[in-house]
């Protein structure tokens, strides 16, 4: 569903976070959220899903979400944020429990076991599974419950680089077949330029708009271009990484 | 560059190794040299009965009933005093650490008694309860509530934000957060706690059992001191001794059974 940012800032104490963002966000579209660390976009996404009230302005929906969208606004976790005392089902079953009947649940959480190739590991426990299947978990967790926004808070970062690539695979075969808007925070160029239409590239502390970058082809047709829109995207954020490397945190 | 020296190892060591077979030969060694000691007549009897005549005293009393009947007395107390600390303890302890109101005025309080030898306060309750059961299930409550309260709220602590934040992000109502995220996640610290407020609960009850009472272990072992039976006084501390280790036992079943996940 189109999602609006109207004037978003935030401040933590006196430390100004996000100045004044705009963006409008199409209806099932995959935009990726760019820039160097702590520039807020962690802080954004946090704003985008009510999980953070923004010191001003205001994020909103177009129309109603579809009704049976159980949590319009749902986050896949950076380190997965399973629950190691359930399994694979009862995870994905979490956001269920209170509102389906035992039969709708078990056929929804089916489905997006199935989809995500977790079915053979419905009775595992998370510390059985390797850090890639954990993350499939996180996002069967987040399609059980159809989702209009789905929020990925650097979804493939505490993977190494091969699970890293599966998953991506994987991303985007799921997203073929599922109609969310999709906002997707990483602090890796590959995957915005591989599974974003957009690119929104934020600026150093406090976060602004820098640039937005479109990137036209389809996702499936995008191997030719996407070592060209890394190096455009990281020439728009190099010299503010290697500013903010050496940056001495306060204390 | 001729000649090829092999790379030394030196990984080795300090890493824990199961060895199965070396408590048991260093318990029964020790067994042993106290045994003949005790025969050589190095241990005089009278201050150090030989590990014999300690089993001969145990199986003795055992069998004349003696045991069970300060067994059963003590447990008579441990047991409803465990319960009632810890029920009380995991109220207080879960409330501190759901609710901030709760925990900003628990932490005063509960920081200020804790350090409290609850023995000393034995007479207090004597006085309060009289001489009988209700004051040492009382001490053994009082001791065993603090520790209780303390871990059930650093449990609670010790629960990632980042599941709660995810159970908010998922819409769960709060009370499905607190039973399915918070308490589950705190199990395991309230579990550990349990340990220590069932050694708290088998001190005090000794301590109470010595100050005033008939029957009971610590009133046992103190009348065999009294009376220089020091074969049947170490027989009551074995007593004790098995009987922590059946608590711990049942507690590492507990544990196995709850904690599976881990």
């Amino acid at each position: 569903m189109p999602l609006h940012v109207e004037r978003v800032s935030h401040q933590y104490g006196p430390v100004a976070a996000l100045d004044s963002i705009d963006l409008d966000i199409a209806d099932g579209e995959t935009v990726a959220l760019i820039g160097p660390s702590g520039c807020g976009k962690s802080t954004l996404l946090g704003i985008l899903g009510g999980l953070l009230q923004p010191t001003a302005g205001r994020v909103s929906l177009s129309g109603k979400p579809p009704a049976d969208s159980l949590n319009p606004f749902t986050y896949v976790f950076q380190d997965f944020a399973l629950l190691p005392w359930r399994t694979v089902e009862a995870n994905v079953a979490l956001a269920l429990e209170h509102r389906l009947s035992t039969a709708e649940r078990r056929e929804r959480v089916a489905a997006a076991l199935a989809l995500t190739g977790l079915a053979d590991f419905a009775a595992a426990y998370p510390k059985q599974l390797s850090g890639g299947m954990r993350q499939r978990v996180g996002i069967a967790r987040a399609l059980v419950v159809r989702p209009a926004v789905l929020l990925l808070d650097e979804p493939l970062s505490a993977l190494d680089a091969q699970t890293r690539e599966l998953l991506m695979e994987d991303l985007l075969r799921i997203w073929a077949r599922e109609r969310s808007t999709r906002v997707y925070v990483t602090h890796n160029l590959e995957e915005a330029a591989r599974l974003a239409d957009r690119v929104v590239v934020l600026s150093r502390r406090p976060g602004r708009i820098r640039e937005i970058v479109r990137i036209d082809a389809p996702v499936s047709e995008r191997a030719a271009i996407i070592p060209e829109m890394q190096r455009k995207l990281w020439a728009l954020i190099r010299d503010e990484a290697a500013t903010a490397d050496r940056e001495v945190q306060g204390v | 560059m001729s000649e090829r020296q092999p790379v030394p190892f030196r990984g080795g060591g300090f890493a824990p190794a199961p060895r199965r077979v070396l408590p048991w030969v260093v318990f029964a060694v020790l067994i042993a040299l106290w045994q003949a000691a005790s025969n050589t007549g190095l241990l005089p009897p009278l201050f150090m009965p030989s590990p014999l005549s300690v089993v001969k005293a145990l199986v003795a009393l055992w069998q004349d009933g003696t045991l069970v009947g300060h067994v059963t007395a003590s447990l008579g107390r441990i047991i409803p005093g465990w319960l009632i600390g810890t029920a009380a303890g995991l109220a207080v302890g879960l409330a501190m650490g759901i609710f901030s109101a709760a925990r900003a005025a628990g932490i005063p309080i509960v920081s200020a008694l804790f350090p409290i030898p609850k023995i000393a306060l034995l007479p207090l309750l004597i006085l309060w309860f009289g001489i009988g059961e209700p004051s040492k299930i009382a001490t053994i409550a009082l001791g065993v509530f603090f520790p209780t309260t303390i871990s059930a709220y650093t449990a609670c602590d010790s629960v990632p934000r980042n599941l709660i934040r995810m159970g908010q992000s998922f819409g769960l109502p709060a009370r499905d957060i607190v039973a399915k995220i918070l308490l589950p996640g705190a199990m395991p610290g309230i579990l550990a706690g349990f340990r220590i407020s069932a050694s708290v609960a088998l001190l005090l009850v000794v301590a109470a059992e010595m100050i005033g009472a008939q029957q009971g272990i610590g009133a046992f072992v103190l009348t065999a001191g009294s009376l220089m039976q020091t074969d049947q006084l170490l027989a009551g501390v074995v007593m004790l001794s098995m009987l922590g280790l059946l608590i711990a036992w049942g507690l590492g079943m507990l544990e196995r059974a709850w904690l599976k996940w881990r």
